[in-house]
């Protein structure tokens, strides 16, 4: 049933090119029915599935004999999860767009291509289809960043296609090398899995493999397509930037990498987790000096995927678990933060320079925009209660048994981020300003779509915050599967 | 031979002869009884003529017995050179129907005849088993395409563009003829197995290197390799757009299926080794050096046009570069069934891909053959099907999938990765195809970016492709999509299996 997620998708992309007279309005509709058809089919199948044994098998079908290729679908608690984020943010990424007046069926055309594209790597359990929809992922992106994007919106889209495009040569050759040296079988991920490959290929193959998806997921050095690609986004493509895009770098870091090379992963664990913590403290401290406010979330991006690479390092239950669960936390915090920046407050005042947002006093003009960055920012500081909590506590335990120090300087992260956040807070909603003349014009009040997304959005953070089993009783099982067999035995698990 | 045999030869033959035949009817029809109508019914009937042709042929080969040796060491029909024959007829229908539009020429009857007349020399080139054959073969195809490259009097590029290619292919037919004289005289006798027999454990003697020399640069110069590519750019500028697509297409499919028979079957011996740091002379290391060079100076060059249309030509000095991964694949035992599919299944989809490319860009440039980028800025909104055609191919070019271009790509690197398995030998070349096509990337992206992010120029010309255009275009970027998608059922099924037949 899982696989409908990814037809129904395309099938929305189909109607949207093939129905050249479809009204914006109707574009809209059409795009909201099929995203949430989606979310409900991701959340349905979540259910179902959710007693394992994992993975489970959604669908199998010889595809390319000749090379051994199969379409085949599977999930497991780990992308269980990520497939609910997904149908998440592309149902509240299209409630935040609903204003998208130019070209709108094109533009929802190729939202829904991306969110397709996003559902197959999550569903995958073949290397070669996996790697298909992580290519067919990228040049939606491209264009909805070119076309409906600002701020040097060009270069931001051609910088963000060039680096994926990079990454996914890096993860083909890792790929091709690794069916090769596993005696040109296949690339069934059931079976790979259980190759063990010498320690020789994995000592190169996997920095290949992980640095390729983990460009996607932000590592530094090499974000720097995050906060120029973010910041050039229209509102829900930056929110599907942060809230999916950068999850499927991480996710195929340890689907494909951490799981094919274990002992490779050995070598580099130490080396990756320095990068992740370096990633954690300077995109917050880069983001605690910016001067327009969605830089500032596009750096936090940064930081808190940090955590998430952090977590994957520490290769133990917790810090695993933990870095899962913040990969669905910080989905959902970003599309939101994100939410607010782009579309709540640019989108009215057409600028988003702090000091120019300062003498608006945006917190008495747009006050459901203010509460609900207020919300977004302390769920995003990690205040228990809400998901970020929960995930970067675990992430920070895990951390503490594999490496204190960098623990200890991760922790460092999360005190620079409330700094970040109170400042960013305090100069665009609360600033201490007599009213300008320039906030004579009343703005336009936040419009119903945005405050569904916005509510869902908070909505879901408490819920995971407040009862993280409801998401954990699918990650933890899942480390006990078959696939990660070889890492169990390379980690001590 | 016996007299019994001619029947059988023109059996085996049918398919070359009855496109022969058609080329002849087009002529005869066209100056014959179209004399006097408009240009525009003459161009119908005389591409009806020849679609006809090429149908019939199409047909004559799936109902052919097989496998089948005909004229023993000259000829050679198989399960292969029946599919790769299949693929150029299908391209030269493609081309026949791009052209219905082309109002550069009123020697209708002449062009079309012509186009038939390449066809028919790349089926014959397909199935030589001789060297003789080949050359001959390779003269009939360069001698059309040279007049057709020449066909638009109207635009002097068209005849630097021809005269071009013309200098560069009369030098290169020498160089062939040479290597495949010294090729006779080392082995003493013409036909390819005889060759290889006859230099069995000969190794690579001096004389043998000269002719390998000498016989990899005239293919070079068909297929467009480096340090042979500089005629490309500039005959795909100039020569009619349909001629510049059948160049880039068709010839390109047959030229590198004999260029692979040739290797494998005449060189067969003399492969020597590709491995980095570990180089033995022989003819894979060459290739691999002119894999290396033409996949670094096209994707370099192309990202510098500003005409589309030499865009594609770098391009394909590229993709001539991928294509000749498959081909030392070919070289290896482990793969050399994988390697020759792989070749036949990139060229074959390349050359859809590709008449497809110029077919957008004869509908946008109109009569002025426009091809700027410029010329392109704000398509999608201006002939949106068109545009989507346009992306479809681009994004095949790149390498995206679920197209043509991205199976191709892995397929092909698959097989190259694979033919020294034990301490992935070829695996450097792989690394660094991948490279080079994350670069490629960047340039088709700045196509789509005019077509679909920029905005049209003021005075921009309103873009009307005629139905048979977007009727042709479509079922091109259908296939592209369908072989991409489901390349097993619909083209490895077979090939493969064909493939084994040849290069168990």
């Amino acid at each position: 049933m899982l696989a409908w997620t990814i037809y129904l998708s395309f099938f929305g992309v189909a109607l949207l090119m093939l129905l050249p007279g479809l009204s914006a309005r109707g574009a809209r509709v059409l795009a909201l029915l099929t995203a949430s058809g989606g979310l409900l089919v991701a959340l349905a199948g979540a259910v179902q599935h959710s007693h394992g044994p994992f993975p489970v098998t959604v669908a199998r079908v010889p595809w390319i004999q000749a090379l051994g290729i199969d379409y085949h679908l599977a999930v497991d608690g780990i992308s269980l999860t990520l497939l609910v984020l997904n149908g998440l943010a592309a149902v509240a990424g299209i409630l935040f767009s609903w204003n998208i007046e130019v070209r709108t069926r094109e533009f929802f055309a190729f939202y829904l291509a991306l969110i397709g594209g996003v559902y197959g790597v999550f569903l995958s359990f073949d290397l070669f289809l996996l790697f298909a929809f992580y290519e067919v992922a990228i040049i939606p992106k491209y264009f909805l960043i070119a076309i409906w994007g600002s701020t040097r919106k060009e270069y931001g889209a051609m910088k963000l296609a060039l680096y994926s495009f990079v990454g996914s040569a890096m993860v083909l050759v890792g790929l091709i090398a690794a069916y090769v040296a596993a005696g040109s079988h296949g690339f069934d991920l059931n079976q790979m899995s259980q190759f063990v490959f010498p320690e020789s290929f994995q000592f190169w193959a996997f920095p290949v493999v992980f640095v390729g998806f983990a460009i996607l997921a932000g590592l530094w050095p090499f974000h720097t397509w995050a906060p120029t690609g973010h910041v050039a986004a229209p509102t829900a493509a930056s929110m599907l930037l942060a809230g999916v895009v950068m999850k499927l770098g991480a996710y195929g870091a340890l689907r494909v990498a951490m799981t094919l090379f274990p002992a490779g992963l050995r070598a580099w664990q130490g080396s990756i987790a320095v990068l992740a913590v370096i990633g954690i403290v300077y995109g917050a401290m880069v983001a605690l000096v910016q001067k327009d406010f969605k830089f500032v979330i596009g750096y936090s991006s940064v930081s808190h995927m940090g955590f998430v690479l952090l977590g994957l390092m520490t290769l133990e239950v917790t810090g695993l678990s933990g870095a899962v669960l913040q990969m669905f936390s910080h989905g959902i915090i970003a599309g939101l933060l994100f939410g607010v920046v782009g579309r709540m407050v640019y989108d009215r005042t057409h600028t988003r320079e702090l000091s120019e947002l300062e003498p608006m006093s945006l917190g008495q003009a747009l006050p459901f925009a203010g509460v609900t960055f207020v919300i977004a920012a302390v769920a995003s500081m990690g205040l228990p209660g809400f998901s970020g909590f929960v995930a970067e506590l675990s992430v920070l335990i895990g951390a503490w048994k594999a490496f204190p120090p960098l623990a200890l300087c991760g922790g460092l992260g999360i005190v620079v981020g409330v700094a970040y956040l109170l400042r960013a807070l305090q100069r665009a909603f609360f600033a201490d300003h007599p009213p300008s003349p320039a906030s004579a014009h009343p703005l336009e009040p936040i419009s119903v779509p945005e405050r569904i997304g916005a509510m869902l959005l908070i909505g879901v953070s408490l819920l995971i915050g407040l009862y993280p089993r409801l998401l954990l009783d699918l990650i933890v099982p899942s480390w006990q599967s078959p696939l990660f067999a070889q890492l169990r035995r390379e980690a001590g698990l | 031979m016996s007299s019994g045999n001619y029947v059988e030869l023109l059996q085996q033959a049918g398919p070359e002869t009855l496109v022969s035949v058609a080329a002849l009817a087009v002529l005869f029809v066209d100056l014959g009884v179209m004399r006097s109508e408009p240009a525009r019914n003459r161009r119908l009937i005389a591409a009806a003529v020849s679609a006809f042709g090429c149908l019939a042929a199409l047909l004559w080969t799936f109902n052919m017995p097989l496998p089948h040796a005909v004229a023993p060491g000259l000829l050679v029909v198989d399960p292969l050179t029946q599919l790769v024959k299949q693929v150029l007829l299908v391209l030269t229908l493609f081309t026949a129907a791009i052209s219905l539009d082309a109002a550069f020429t009123d020697h209708v009857g002449e062009y079309f005849s012509l186009l038939l007349l390449a066809t028919v020399g790349m089926m014959f080139l397909v199935s030589s088993d001789d060297i003789l054959m080949v050359f001959v073969s390779l003269e009939l195809t360069s001698l059309s395409l040279y007049i057709l490259t020449a066909f638009n009097k109207r635009n002097p590029r068209s005849a630097e563009a021809a005269l071009k290619y013309f200098l560069f292919g009369g030098m290169a037919a020498a160089f062939t003829l040479f290597g495949l004289s010294l090729l006779y005289g080392l082995s003493g006798t013409t036909s390819l197995a005889g060759i290889s027999a006859g230099l069995r454990g000969k190794g690579l003697d001096p004389l043998l290197a000269v002719a390998l020399v000498m016989t990899v640069i005239g293919f070079g110069f068909k297929i467009a390799a480096v340090p042979f590519h500089l005629w490309a750019p500039d005959t795909y500028q100039g020569a009619p757009i349909p001629v510049a697509a059948l160049i880039a297409s068709g010839s390109k499919v047959a030229s590198f299926f004999i260029f692979a028979k040739v290797m494998m079957v005449g060189f067969a011996g003399v492969e020597g080794s590709g491995s980095w740091g570990a180089l033995v002379p022989g003819w894979v290391p060459v290739l691999a050096v002119m894999a290396v060079f033409s996949m670094l100076l096209g994707n370099l060059g192309a990202i510098a046009q500003s005409s589309v249309r030499r865009l594609l030509a770098y391009s394909a000095i590229a993709h001539g570069g991928y294509m000749l991964l498959g081909l030392l694949a070919a070289g290896h035992a482990p793969t050399r069934h994988q390697g020759i599919a792989a070749v036949v299944y990139y060229a074959a989809t390349y050359g859809l891909t590709t008449v497809g490319a110029f077919g957008v860009v004869a509908a946008v440039g109109g009569a002025g053959e426009r091809d700027g980028l410029r010329d392109f800025a704000g398509l999608s909104r201006r002939a949106p099907a068109l545009s989507l055609c346009l992306l479809v191919f681009m994004l095949s070019l790149a390498g995206i999938p679920p197209l043509a271009g991205f199976f191709g790509k892995f397929y092909v690197f698959t097989a190259a990765a694979g033919a020294q398995p034990a301490h992935l030998g070829l695996l450097w070349l792989v690394i660094f195809a991948i490279a080079m096509s994350a670069v490629s990337l960047y340039y088709y992206l700045q196509v789509l970016k005019q077509v679909y992010v920029a905005a049209a120029d003021a005075d921009a010309q309103p873009v009307k492709a005629s139905l048979s255009d977007q009727i042709a275009l479509s079922l091109l970027a259908l296939a592209v999509l369908l072989l991409g998608a489901l390349p097993q059922p619909l083209l490895l099924e077979r090939l493969e299996a064909a493939a084994r037949l040849v290069a168990p």
